[in-house]
């Protein structure tokens, strides 16, 4: 910033960011500090904001479920449709960027579209289909539905960040003879790569989340971490607490993943930036 | 010996897949309590039975009955044992998608004559048992005895809703945030939509008549919902129309309740470690209007196993282990005999030992047997099922017209609206699906 | 521009994601439509057969099917409405010299890396409870009566829910645009004396502009699909006060295991969801165009 900002000016904005940002934060501070909390003390009226903390709940977790194997199918589903979402993407986006055509709008569009059908009304064509080529509860089988599940919205994003790019530096590489590949690797890629790694971890992010397919479609092989939640929620007596460190187990990795990139995450998407 | 016995299961093994390997049984199960017991103790088995090893998938109700009904029905194949309730068991039996458990009613270790027969009845087609039962349950009244005679009432072992909505109101002290009565008010058909119907019992009146025409117009239905919204309006916690089975239960324990007519199971759960009143506890009957029906409703969780499975003996020795005579000993040994799953076993309720652990145990097999999945109500019923009508469709309705039911306990809308729109519901639904013109 | 044969390529390259996106679009549909007009309940496998127009028919007869356009409408439109709006709001004050502005920018984004189920439990059973709930706590604590959310306010607890989920994506995508604003424009206005608002009314908000589309694009198609939430909180109720398209769709499919109905359900919400996401397009079209 150039410009001067008065200390009161600065002084009133941070409190009021700092307050609002502890309100956004405070249903996940709650639920990570009800983890280390009894099942009583969870539901305890006044709430307990100073209790001596147990490890109670993460024991009982730990002991009812394989969490290392649903952290596992999460990371290889979500990291691996992501990755082949974006093999499949960049050459999309790039070729929709560079040479856009009459109707480059309408089949973006059209992409996007194909996202609105509720994934429950295909939800039995679907299964049967994976049966018949025995993908049922399979990694693969979850990779590549996720993977056409997040495609749209990766190439939409890629798309707007290649737009980004000045064509002239493109095509000053082609003048030099660069072919193709070329310039989309060493040209193309490097200057994206802020932009394709914002989108990669959104789209992470998203396929970490997704839970009507990767709970529909698994048994034991690929179950993830939405599995591992609902065999916590509303079980028969007291929950909360090991919900909570549950839930904190489970959210845990890609909010870590999340902050460590938060910069990352900033600085990629540009979306309206000037032209 | 050991040599051969590995002989015989590579041979075995070899005619059926050309493999010799260990088999994988694939267990699908709710995250009830006592199966997730279950889950932690089956050690047990696998160390008795070196040749199985056991993969858990565990998932809330709703969830479970999505996944296994998709998978029995597109005979997708991913479970070899499925914990399913009484409402499934009939419907899918009849439908060919279960593996009779004949081995295991002719085992005489597993004495099969020991189930308790109306569970067994109601797991039973044509004789032939398709799901062994887990536990089974029925409903009653859980109250504070400690609340009930501070108001100076005596509670009658089988008291009517009539006196239940006295007392209710009397025991409600809002200031100290002690509730006369809590009942479940959450749509869905196992939520208020078990507690409802079974409630409507008692007043007389059933879901279907004969022609199988829905009957949610009827004055009995008007009665029991009329009472069931004012009880809660006047006697109730906060919030009663989002709460089940598992929110109740967490306010009952923290004192926050007086009574509660629920299943029979959440008895161990009153009396368990989590609870503050465990030593306040104390059972009644169900209610009743002296019509000659209590709001006694019944249901058991069972493991079967569903047909096409490779896995089918493995899967049903797995299914003799959980539902054996050893298992609940097993149970009593690590959680001590209150915990153990209730209400299956004839034998358990001749055991002095379990009888005195459990101060409920008499009330709840006695719930049981009284419990008439047949006759469920006064008058004549063409379906079987005391709180449910075993046909493919009640979920679905029983779902829809609950929201109903739960609008009027939210107060948005009247008792007369919820009921007309449930009668719209169930009729239209009925219609499509070709029982009434 | 570019070469005849560039241009070629790079058809080419665009052909793999178009490919398989058509064949994902086009298969499930073609089944879903097929089964639109059959009479298959799961259930009831013996029972199969043409149907006609019968799925539709009563889908869109459906008591709830009024309710749930209204719902899903208000759903929608209420958390674009709030996000958006709180968002621009939000990404100006994170735009300030601010003490520790990297903390404070991962507690505004942390909500989006929650899994809708744990939000909406954690919510439920940790916030809006009317007993155990930290907001009638609260409440209580100032002498108030708690507020029954689910029983009273059930639409609008949900769009709070939903709200909190999505207003960090809003707020960051907001934010990176504010970023990248141009400076040297900003400080000639300063020159010329505008004031605050004449500057965010003629040079901040023009310039969001195309990031508010990518927002309401992007959340739109999330939002339509809102499930998750609604089955852990409500069930669709009281009544049918939260049922939203998405949520009468899977009643008919996982509840009443009725595939044909389903079929017709999701091929409906599909025709409405495009409609929708036409009407968005024409508001908000010439901000796509590149």
């Amino acid at each position: 910033m150039a410009r001067k900002v008065s200390i009161g000016r600065k002084v009133g904005f941070t409190a009021l960011a700092w307050t609002l940002g502890c309100l956004m934060f405070f249903p996940i501070f709650w639920m990570m500090l009800t983890g280390f909390k009894t099942e009583v003390g969870a539901i305890a009226s006044p709430p307990q904001f100073f209790f001596t903390p147990t490890l109670e709940s993460y024991k009982d977790v730990i002991e009812q479920s394989n969490y290392m194997r649903f952290v596992m199918n999460s990371i290889i589903i979500a990291g691996g449709s992501t990755l082949l979402a974006l093999v499949v993407a960049i050459p999309s986006a790039w070729s929709m960027a560079f040479s856009p055509t009459k109707h480059t709008k309408d089949v973006l569009m059209w992409m996007l579209s194909t996202k609105m059908m509720p994934p429950v009304g295909v939800l039995v064509p679907l299964y049967l289909m994976l049966q018949y080529f025995g993908l049922l509860d399979t990694r693969t089988g979850l990779v590549i539905i996720m993977m056409l599940i997040n495609l749209p919205i990766i190439i939409w994003m890629l798309f707007t960040y290649f737009k980004e790019i000045p064509s002239e530096i493109l095509e000053a590489s082609r003048m030099d003879g660069a072919v193709l590949w070329k310039e989309i690797v060493y040209v193309l890629l490097p200057m994206a790569l802020p932009g394709i790694a914002s989108t990669l971890l959104l789209n992470l992010i998203l396929a970490w989340n997704e839970s009507f397919w990767t709970l529909n479609l698994t048994a034991s092989n690929a179950a993830t971490l939405t599995q591992f939640i609902s065999s916590f929620s509303s079980p028969q007596g007291l929950f909360f607490a090991k919900l909570s460190a549950a839930s904190t187990m489970a959210i845990g990795p890609i909010m870590v993943l999340g902050w460590f990139s938060q910069k990352q995450l900033v600085t990629g998407l540009t979306f309206g930036a000037v032209k | 010996m050991k040599l051969s016995s590995m002989l015989i299961g590579a041979c075995s093994a070899f005619a059926l897949f050309a493999t010799a390997q260990a088999e994988t049984v694939t267990i699908a199960t709710v995250n009830n309590g006592d199966m997730v017991t279950m889950k932690g103790l089956a050690d047990d088995f696998t160390k008795s039975h070196p040749g199985i090893e056991l993969e858990w998938v565990v998932l809330d109700e709703n969830t479970l009955r999505q996944r296994v009904t998709t998978d029995i029905a597109t005979k997708g194949g991913q479970f070899d044992v499925m914990i399913i309730g009484a409402y499934e068991v009939p419907i899918w039996a009849n439908r060919g998608w279960l593996v009779p458990l004949t081995k295991l009613q002719e085992d005489e270790a597993y004495d099969a004559n020991d189930l308790v027969p109306s569970v067994a009845d109601a797991l039973s087609v044509d004789g032939k048992l398709y799901a062994a039962p887990f536990y089974a349950e029925s409903s009653m009244l859980h109250y504070r005895k400690d609340l009930v005679e501070a108001a100076g009432l005596t509670m009658p072992n089988a008291p009517t809703w009539e006196f239940i909505g006295e007392a209710a109101r009397k025991m409600t002290d809002r200031e100290k945030g002690i509730n006369g009565i809590c009942l479940r008010g959450l749509p869905g058909w196992g939520q208020l939509g078990a507690v409802l119907p079974a409630t409507v019992n008692s007043f007389g009146g059933r879901l279907f008549d004969e022609d199988w025409n829905p009957q949610f117009d009827q004055p009995e239905w008007h009665e029991a919902l009329q009472f069931y919204v004012d009880i809660l309006k006047d006697a109730g916690p906060a919030g009663s129309s989002s709460n089940g089975y598992a929110e109740i239960m967490a306010l009952f324990q923290q004192g926050k309740c007086a009574m509660w007519m629920d299943a029979t199971v959440a008895a161990s759960g009153l009396t368990g470690a989590d609870s503050t009143v465990a030593d306040k506890m104390a059972w009644a009957l169900a209610p009743n209007t002296g019509l000659g029906k209590t709001a006694g409703w019944f249901w058991t969780w069972t493991l079967a196993i569903p047909a096409g499975t490779a896995q089918q003996d493995a899967a049903a020795e797995f299914i003799a282990w959980a539902t054996s005579k050893e298992y609940t000993k097993l149970v009593a040994g690590v959680k001590g005999w209150a915990q153990v799953p209730p209400g299956t076993r004839t034998s358990l309720y001749e055991n002095q030992t379990y009888l005195d652990a459990a101060p409920f145990a008499q009330l709840t097999i006695d719930s049981i047997r009284a419990a008439d999945a047949n006759n469920p109500s006064v008058k004549p019923v063409p379906y079987t099922g005391v709180q449910f009508a075993a046909i493919p469709e009640w979920i679905g309705i029983g779902d829809s017209i609950t929201q109903q039911f739960s609008a009027a306990i939210a107060g948005t809308k009247t008792v007369e609206e919820a009921l007309a729109e449930a009668q719209n519901i169930a009729t239209r639904e009925m219609r499509a699906a070709g029982y009434i013109d | 521009m570019a070469t005849k044969h560039t241009k070629t390529l790079s058809r080419l390259m665009n052909l793999p994601a178009i490919g398989l996106l058509f064949i994902w679009m086009i298969v499930p549909l073609t089944m879903a439509i097929y089964y639109s007009f059959q009479r298959y309940n799961l259930l009831k496998p013996d029972q199969r057969g043409f149907a006609g127009w019968f799925n539709y028919e009563f889908f869109i007869t459906d008591p709830a099917f009024v309710a749930a356009i209204i719902n899903t409408i208000v759903l929608v439109g209420g958390v674009l409405l709030i996000t958006i709006i709180g968002g621009v709001l939000l990404g100006l004050l994170l735009n300030q010299a601010i003490v520790g502005r990297g903390i404070v920018r991962i507690l505004f984004i942390s909500p989006f890396f929650v899994m809708p189920t744990v939000a909406a439990l954690v919510w439920k059973n940790m916030l809006m409870h009317p007993i155990y709930g930290m907001f009638a706590e609260i409440a209580r604590f100032f002498g108030g009566t708690p507020i029954d959310f689910f029983a009273t306010i059930p639409l609008l607890s949900i769009v709070i829910i939903v709200t909190w989920q999505w207003l960090p994506f809003a707020t960051l995508i907001l934010l990176t645009a504010l970023q990248s604003l141009d400076q040297e424009q900003q400080e000639a206005a300063d020159m010329d004396g505008a004031s605050a608002f004449a500057k965010f009314r003629y040079i901040t908000l023009p310039h969001l502009a195309r990031a508010m589309t990518v927002v309401a694009l992007i959340e739109t198609i999330f939002l339509l699909s809102i499930f998750a939430e609604i089955k852990v909180t409500t069930n669709g109720g009281p009544g049918t006060d939260t049922t939203n398209l998405p949520y009468l769709v899977f009643s008919r499919a996982l509840q009443h295991f009725d595939v044909g109905g389903a079929s017709a359900g999701g091929i409906i919400a599909v025709i409405l969801a495009n409609i929708v996401a036409i009407f968005l397009i024409r508001a908000v079209g010439k901000n796509l165009e590149a």
